[in-house]
């Protein structure tokens, strides 16, 4: 884990990142990452508590699609507080997401109808600020990675 | 997560303590299942001291809701949601699809 932090930097820039193995006993670890850094950015509790659903769902989503499952492949956790954000990276090299083949939840929906799932995502999409989807080549250059970025505003 | 679950003479209490996140999550659909399996369909789930619950553990409350309605032969009610974790059900749209009560006494008496 490497921390930094540019003192020169008038808006003191930090930043720190973890690589945890894909499985869902490092959640809690994931969990506490960010929300150790949601509390130094400055963010209120319920932006705090916001991020740290989001990276769980993020997290999980990425161990159930991506690796189609509990895997000990590393996903790389980092963030970098800026500002007037929190900007949030998760990144993998497993199966590459396209998260518009995933529909919203109808939240209307009866029981009967109501889908059991699908709703990790859209809370992402509700709790954050923005969210990104891009992809990389792996430093080796023979995979493609997903890189998910997720932003929460500092409020001005 | 500790789960713990007390018989009462019209339903069964299911508590449970702790974080539900895909990691506990299916400790706590194997303790719903092996009640609805065992016929008990009205449940009430008292969740006074769930300190989180992510989609994983929704996922739980609404497929054992639907065991539980089918037929009109029970339901899953929940009782003493923290606010953190009604938040969670409100923004799943999960609110309508629940009767959630104050307390557990209530809850009991009522399910």
């Amino acid at each position: 884990m490497v921390a930094t932090k540019d003192e020169g930097n008038k808006h003191k820039i930090s930043s720190d990142e973890i690589a945890l193995p894909a499985r869902f006993s490092s959640l809690e670890a994931v969990r506490n990452f960010f929300v150790h850094a949601a509390t130094e950015s400055g963010l209120d509790q319920s932006d705090i508590d916001a991020v740290e659903l989001s990276v769980d769902e993020a997290f999980s989503n990425i161990i159930e699609h991506a690796y189609g499952g509990e895997s000990d492949e590393r996903i790389e956790c980092s963030y970098v507080d800026e500002s007037d954000r929190l900007r949030i990276v998760l990144k993998d090299c497993g199966k590459p997401f396209d998260p518009v083949h995933v529909p919203e939840p109808d939240l209307d929906a009866s029981l009967e109808k109501r889908k059991v799932g699908g709703l990790g995502l859209y809370f992402m999409s509700k709790l954050m600020d923005e969210l990104h989807f891009t992809f990389a080549k792996s430093p080796d250059g023979k995979k493609k990675c997903n890189i998910l970025t997720m932003v929460k505003y500092k409020e001005s | 997560m500790e789960v713990n679950v007390s018989e009462h003479k019209n339903c069964v209490l299911i508590d449970a303590k702790g974080r539900i996140d895909s990691s506990t999550a299916p400790q706590l659909e194997e303790t719903f299942n092996s009640l609805t399996g065992k016929g008990k369909y009205k449940l009430v789930f008292d969740m006074s001291e769930v300190d989180y619950i992510s989609s994983a553990g929704l996922r739980v409350l609404i497929s054992t809701q639907k065991t539980c309605k089918r037929y009109n032969r029970g339901q899953l009610v929940l009782a003493s949601v923290p606010e953190r974790v009604y938040d969670a059900l409100d923004l799943a749209g999960f609110v309508h699809l629940f009767t959630i009560y104050d307390d557990v006494t209530t809850a009991v008496a009522n399910v």
